[in-house]
């Protein structure tokens, strides 16, 4: 079992998400930053979709009561391990009793916490993510509070040789950036791209474009200059998916993300590739967007990579975990 | 397309058709059958095909999804019929009267002709367990509200333009209520979770009209 000491309600139990039932109208939750989870899970000898722990409010501080092996992934954090530092990206041993707590992070979003064995929480519809908008998955169907405990395999942890942990290096995925600059996301053209004017393109993919408030696990809404339709679509409901940008009448673009319902009406514009996902996870209310756009072929490369890049995670971490 | 992994179908003209749903649904069944296709979403005569790009090739599904599209053979539509007791206008049904107003009828021609259609859950989706209905009497479609409500309680029956569904969650919306009925649409922990599936017929029961 961990015990959560301090939380924020928009933190939750995620694992990769929920797949097979969008035509009932259940989407896919699952962690937004799904490739830090599957880093920090393949690191500790986990299955890649066990479930783990999304933090998007810090600070944040559990209580482990047993030994167990677990990692921090995604968003740089200060992170402690009872009174040792650790660094992001990195596997540990953790004491019974001991506390982790994780700061407000120097870059990125979200931090993801993975255990040994993964969080026990009973799947709901083939996966163990909660999918807060409709209150079911994970934790009794909501965020983390105070005094929650969650339960951990009950088979006991293999711990460590190497009492100092170990780490990968993320940085061939995820260059590191320059704060000062916005962050670069590469899109696809998607139905209704045409219809919208040249005007539009071009503010589209030359401005910056701001994460406002209104930005949560369902999406982002955006802030920069309106974009107009030659003329005015009223479109059937259809399908859509994380990634998928939509021009809603007043202008401003709507980046569907994990939670994001399984059908919209709204014109789009573009599709966030799916290798790039990872970067609207890790971007605060705040930041800077700008859009760039690609092919099919770029971002099948970029998902190829992304999948080469964990099977080198799985075999080094394999090792580092058999060391002596 | 929808990123690398996911591709749109649509094949909507300018008023929905029961046909090119029924086709769609047939489409999707065989799509389904295909190495690498995640899952598929049907939509209002649009349909969504996930997959994963690294198993099948957009160029290739999008061709297999081409001559799927020219050569299936729609199934006789087996769905079930699903009856939804009602009670219109009052206090759960706030927007009958001005619906009425809409549609130049009175209160009680609205109800009637709203419950004695018979309805065709076109898809599943937006939220967990919702229907797209056709079938709506023309005469009562009405533009959504340009401001959605932020709450629009469970088991709210709503009409969205030429649009009938049922809220089977409490969330926001921007289609107008006319009534509210007790029928639970959506169950996590039940398989099926969601209580209708496309092709199923419904029709909604007047069990009492409120003013």
């Amino acid at each position: 079992m961990i015990e959560i000491l301090s939380t924020g309600a928009v933190n939750s139990v995620q694992d990769l998400g929920r797949v097979g039932h969008l035509d009932a109208g259940v989407g896919r939750s699952g962690m937004m930053d799904a490739a830090a989870l599957e880093i920090a899970n393949l690191m500790i000898g986990n299955e890649r979709e066990a479930a783990g722990l999304e933090v998007a409010l810090f600070p944040f501080r559990l209580r482990f009561e047993a030994d167990t092996v677990f990692a921090i992934a995604g968003a740089d954090c200060p992170a402690k391990i009872g009174d040792r530092q650790m660094p992001c990206w990195w596997a540990m041993n953790a004491k019974a009793g001991e506390v982790l707590t994780l700061g407000l992070p120097h870059s990125g979003a979200r931090a993801v916490i993975a255990f040994k064995g993964g969080i026990q929480v009973p799947p709901v519809l083939g996966s163990r993510s909660t999918d807060l908008k409709s209150g079911f998955g994970g934790l009794e169907g909501r965020g983390l509070n105070r005094g929650d405990r969650l339960p951990l395999s009950q088979t006991p942890a293999r711990l460590l040789k190497m009492d100092g942990g170990f780490g990968v290096d993320p940085s061939s995925l995820r260059p590191p950036a320059d704060s000062d600059q916005p962050i670069a996301l590469r899109v696809l053209p998607s139905a209704e791209f045409d219809a919208f004017t040249d005007e539009a393109v071009s503010h589209f993919l030359k401005s910056d474009w701001l994460v406002t408030n209104d930005a949560n696990r369902m999406g982002y809404r955006l802030g920069g200059p309106e974009l107009s339709l030659i003329r005015k679509l009223e479109l059937f409901s259809h399908g859509i998916m994380p990634g998928t940008v939509q021009v809603p009448p007043n202008g401003q673009p709507i980046i569907q993300l994990a939670e994001a319902n399984t059908c919209g009406g709204y014109p789009k514009i573009a599709n966030v590739i799916e290798a790039d996902l990872w970067r609207l996870a890790q971007a605060p209310v705040g930041t800077r967007l700008r859009f760039a756009m690609t092919d099919r072929a770029a971002a099948i490369t970029a998902l190829r990579q992304e999948r080469d890049f964990m099977a080198e995670v799985a075999a080094s971490a394999s090792l580092m975990r058999g060391w002596m | 397309m929808q990123g690398a992994g996911a591709i749109l179908l649509d094949a909507a003209g300018a008023v929905f058709s029961d046909d090119i749903q029924s086709r769609l649904w047939a489409v999707a069944a065989h799509m389904k059958t295909r190495e690498g296709i995640a899952e598929t979403v049907p939509g209002m005569n649009n349909l969504m095909i996930v997959f994963d790009p690294l198993l099948a090739a957009p160029d290739r599904v999008e061709q297999v999804l081409r001559d799927a599209w020219e050569s299936v053979v729609p199934d006789a539509v087996g769905g079930r019929d699903v009856d939804i007791p009602v009670v219109y206008g009052g206090e759960t049904g706030e927007d009958l009267a001005v619906l009425a107003a809409h549609a130049g009828l009175s209160v009680e021609d609205v109800v009637r002709r709203h419950s004695q259609a018979v309805y065709s859950v076109a898809a599943v989706g937006a939220m967990p367990g919702f229907v797209y209905l056709s079938g709506l009497d023309p005469q009562l479609a009405m533009p959504r509200r340009a401001v959605p409500r932020m709450k629009v309680e469970i088991g709210s029956v709503i009409i969205g333009g030429a649009q009938a569904g049922i809220m089977p969650c409490t969330a926001p919306s921007g289609w107008h209520i006319i009534g509210r009925t007790q029928v639970p649409l959506f169950d996590p922990l039940r398989d099926p979770p969601a209580a209708c599936r496309p092709g199923d017929r419904i029709r909604f029961r007047a069990v009492e009209v409120k003013s």
